[in-house]
C-alpha cells in the first residue's frame, strides 16, 4: 500500500507544538540569549561568546554552592528513601487505618512550599518558637540564625517533614500492588521477614522507588523556597544553594549574563545527573 | 506425609457467622490417608480453595480443628505444619536465578549445599528447565514461571503434604498433560499426600485415587472416579462429572416403581423416602439405550463427537441427552430402555439407598 501524505496532521499537532514553545523553548532560548551576550539596559546588546560560561565556572561561589547542593540532596535521599520504605511497611493494608495514614500523609504535601519555609521559621525561632524555644529552654544550643549547622538541621529536618510523605505513598502504592499469592508462597517457602522484603517487597518496590529517587533528587537539588524564606541563605552564605545564588545574581546583582550562564549550567548538571541515575537504575534491572 | 484429619471444620470469612448460608465452607469431617492423591473437585466459589487454605494454614477455620498424624496444628502457622502448595498463578522471585528459585524454600530451612543441588538439579531436570538454571527468572514465559511455583512445591521431600491451588490453569494444554503424569509418577515413587483443587474433571479423574467433590461450601461426595460415575450421592455430582452430565427427572416413587410423566418403571428395591420430599430419577447418558422398544422420546438434535453421538431428545416432556455409539442407528420412531442398575432415586437431590 501507498503511503499517503497527509499534511492536515500537523494542524493536530500544532497547538502543542505551540504550548510547547511558548511555554519551555522559547524562554529557554532567551536565557541562551542572555548567556552569550552582554547588555547594560536599553536594549542594547553586544556579544558575549562564552565569558559568562567561563567566569561562573572559575568562580569559588559556584563551586562552594554545588557542592552544598550535592551534600544536601545526598543527606535528604539518605534518609528520605530508607525512610519512606520503613513508614510503607508498617502502614496498614487494610481497614479504617488506610484512608486515616494515607490522608495523614498528604497533609505535608497539600502545603504551599514558602508557607512550610515559615512554619519552620517560626517554629524554629528561640523567642517565640515551639521547637527553638523548648531546645534553649532544656539546655540544647539551638540557633539556626548564626549556628551553620544547626541552620542545616533545620533545613533538613523540614525537608524531611516536608517530602517522606511523597517516598511513602510511592512505595505504599507499589506494596498494595503486590499479590497476596506471593506472601503465601513466602509464607509456604519459610522465607523470614527480611527475605519476604528482600525478594518480594523491595523487586516489586523498584518502579516506584526509580521515580521517588529522581523526584527527591531534582526537587532537592533545585530547593530554593524553603531555605530562603527560613535562613535566606545564611548564616554567611552556609545555606546558599545554587538556585538562591542565582536569584541573587539575576535579580540582587542584575547580573543578567552571569545568571543566564549559571541558568544553563544548573539546568544541564540537573539533567546529566537524572540521566545518570536512570541509566544506572534501569540498567541493573535489564541486567537480570 | 501425614495422615491429615479435617474435624468439624466451618470457615466463615466475616465476623459472627449465625446462619448457614453465612459460612463458606460449611461443616467438613473427614480423614485424608497418609499417601493418598486427593482431588478437590468443584464449581468457582464452592469453598475449594479455602478448604485448601485451611489445610495450609494461611486462613485459620472459624471453627474445628485439623490433625496431622494425630497431632492438633490448627494453630500452628504454614512453616510449622511443614506443607508445600502450588498457587492458581505464577509466584516467582524475579531478582533469582531460575535454580536459586528451586533452592529457596530448602535454603530457607539451612539444608546442606550438596543436598539443595541435588534436589534442585532432579527438580530442573524433571520440569524440563535444566539449560536455563542459571538464568534469572523474570524474562521466563508464563507456563515456564509456573513449572518454577510447581518445583518449588516439589523440590522438600519431607513435607506432610503438598497442596496444589488449579496449578495448571496457564499451562498449555499438552504441556498439562505432561505435568500431570510426572505428578502422578511423584506421588508413586515418593507417596506424598497430594491435595489437588481442580474445576476441570478431567483433571481430578485423572490425578486423584479419590475425588472430593464440593459444592455451595460443602462436600457433597468423596470417591473414586467409578464411584463418582456410577453412584453420584447427590445430583450435583451427576451433573457435574461426565460430559454430557447425568439426566435428573423429576419422578414419583411408590414402593418400587417410579412414576415418570406417563410412564412406569419397576426397580429392584425399594427406596426410603421421607413424607414431602422432592424425588428425582438419575441415568447417565451412557445407560441409556435408544431403540425401537421402550418409552418414546422425541429427538431435537444429534451431536456428532467422533466416537459417539450424542442425542438430545425430549422425554415426558423433560429435555434428556442420550449416548449412542458411533454406527449406532436412530430409529424413525425412538423408544429408550434405562438400564435398570444404573437408575439412582434421588430425595431433597441426596441419593437414597437399598443397593440391589
Amino acid at each position: 500500500m501507498e503511503k499517503t501524505w497527509n499534511n492536515k496532521a500537523w494542524f493536530m499537532v500544532l497547538p502543542v507544538l505551540v504550548l510547547v514553545a511558548f511555554s519551555a523553548v522559547i524562554p529557554l532560548m532567551t536565557v541562551v540569549n542572555y548567556s552569550v551576550q552582554d547588555t547594560f539596559g536599553n536594549n542594547e546588546f553586544f556579544w558575549a561568546g562564552t565569558d559568562w560560561f567561563i567566569q561562573v565556572l572559575q568562580s569559588d561561589r559556584f563551586w562552594d554552592a554545588l557542592q552544598r547542593n550535592l551534600l544536601f540532596s545526598a543527606i535528604i535521599l539518605a534518609i528520605e528513601i530508607p525512610l519512606g520504605i520503613l513508614i510503607a511497611l508498617n502502614m496498614p493494608k487494610q481497614g479504617l487505618g488506610v484512608p486515616f495514614c494515607l490522608v495523614f500523609m498528604s497533609l505535608p504535601l497539600l502545603i504551599p512550599w514558602n508557607v512550610v519555609g515559615t512554619i519552620w521559621q517560626v517554629f524554629g525561632r528561640v523567642d517565640i518558637g515551639l521547637l527553638g524555644y523548648t531546645l534553649d529552654a532544656i539546655g540544647v544550643p539551638y540557633n539556626y540564625v548564626n549556628n551553620v549547622f544547626d541552620a542545616w538541621v533545620t533545613l533538613i529536618v523540614m525537608d524531611i517533614w516536608h517530602w517522606t510523605s511523597l517516598v511513602v505513598l510511592l512505595c505504599y502504592a507499589g506494596l498494595v500492588s503486590i499479590p497476596d499469592a506471593y506472601y503465601q508462597a513466602a509464607k509456604i517457602d519459610g522465607a523470614s521477614r527480611w527475605a519476604v522484603f528482600r525478594y518480594i517487597q523491595l523487586p516489586k518496590m523498584k518502579r516506584v522507588l526509580l521515580i521517588a529517587f529522581l523526584l527527591r533528587f531534582m526537587d532537592s537539588f533545585m530547593i530554593y523556597t524553603e531555605p530562603f524564606v527560613v535562613t535566606g541563605g545564611g548564616p554567611g552564605n552556609a545555606t546558599t544553594f545554587l538556585s538562591i545564588d542565582l536569584v541573587k545574581t539575576a535579580i540582587g546583582q542584575f547580573d543578567l549574563g552571569p545568571a543566564a550562564a549559571l541558568s544553563i549550567i544548573y539546568f544541564l548538571i540537573i539533567l546529566l545527573l537524572s540521566w545518570i541515575f536512570y541509566t544506572v537504575m534501569t540498567n541493573s534491572d535489564a541486567q537480570s | 506425609m501425614a495422615r491429615i484429619n479435617l474435624d468439624h471444620i466451618r470457615h466463615a470469612y466475616g465476623p459472627n457467622p449465625k446462619k448457614p448460608s453465612d459460612y463458606s465452607l460449611k461443616e467438613v469431617h473427614h480423614e485424608w490417608n497418609d499417601g493418598g492423591a486427593y482431588a478437590l473437585l468443584g464449581p468457582s466459589g464452592c469453598g475449594k480453595t479455602t478448604l485448601l487454605n485451611i489445610i495450609s494454614g494461611l486462613l485459620q477455620p472459624s471453627e474445628g480443628k485439623i490433625l496431622f498424624d494425630g497431632k492438633d496444628v490448627t494453630n500452628l502457622s504454614t512453616q510449622e505444619r511443614n506443607i508445600a502448595q502450588v498457587f492458581q498463578f505464577p509466584v516467582i522471585y524475579d531478582t533469582m536465578t531460575v535454580y536459586d528459585n528451586l533452592a529457596f524454600p530448602l535454603r530457607n530451612r539451612h539444608v546442606p549445599e550438596t543436598e539443595v543441588d541435588r534436589r534442585v538439579t532432579e527438580i530442573l531436570e524433571m520440569i524440563g528447565l535444566s539449560d536455563r538454571a542459571k538464568k534469572k527468572a523474570q524474562g521466563l514465559t508464563a507456563d515456564q514461571k509456573q513449572k518454577i511455583s510447581l518445583g518449588r512445591g516439589l523440590v522438600r521431600s519431607d513435607v506432610s503434604a503438598i497442596l496444589f491451588d488449579e496449578p495448571l490453569t496457564v499451562i498449555d494444554p499438552h504441556m498439562k498433560w505432561v505435568l500431570r503424569s510426572q505428578l502422578k509418577r511423584l506421588h508413586k515413587q515418593f507417596g506424598f499426600t497430594m491435595v489437588y483443587v481442580t474445576h476441570d474433571q478431567t483433571e481430578a479423574l485423572t490425578f486423584a485415587d479419590k475425588v472430593v467433590v464440593m459444592y455451595d461450601g460443602e462436600i457433597v461426595q468423596i470417591g473414586t472416579p467409578a464411584e463418582l460415575f456410577e453412584k453420584p450421592k447427590h445430583t450435583f455430582v451427576g451433573y457435574f462429572i461426565g460430559s454430557p452430565g447425568m439426566n435428573v427427572l423429576p419422578a414419583t416413587i411408590d414402593g418400587s416403581s417410579v412414576h415418570l410423566g406417563g410412564e412406569t418403571l419397576s426397580l429392584s428395591f425399594a427406596p426410603k423416602i421421607g413424607a414431602g420430599a422432592k424425588t428425582e430419577l438419575g441415568i447417565r447418558p451412557e445407560f441409556i439405550r435408544l431403540g425401537r422398544e421402550g418409552m418414546p422420546v422425541t429427538i431435537s438434535k444429534v451431536e456428532d463427537i467422533g466416537r459417539q453421538k450424542i442425542v438430545r431428545a425430549s422425554f415426558a416432556d423433560r429435555p434428556i441427552a442420550i449416548v449412542v455409539h458411533e454406527d449406532g442407528e436412530i430409529p424413525a420412531e425412538p423408544k429408550i430402555t434405562f438400564d435398570p442398575n444404573a437408575i439412582n432415586i434421588y430425595a431433597d437431590s441426596w441419593r437414597v439407598g437399598g443397593e440391589a
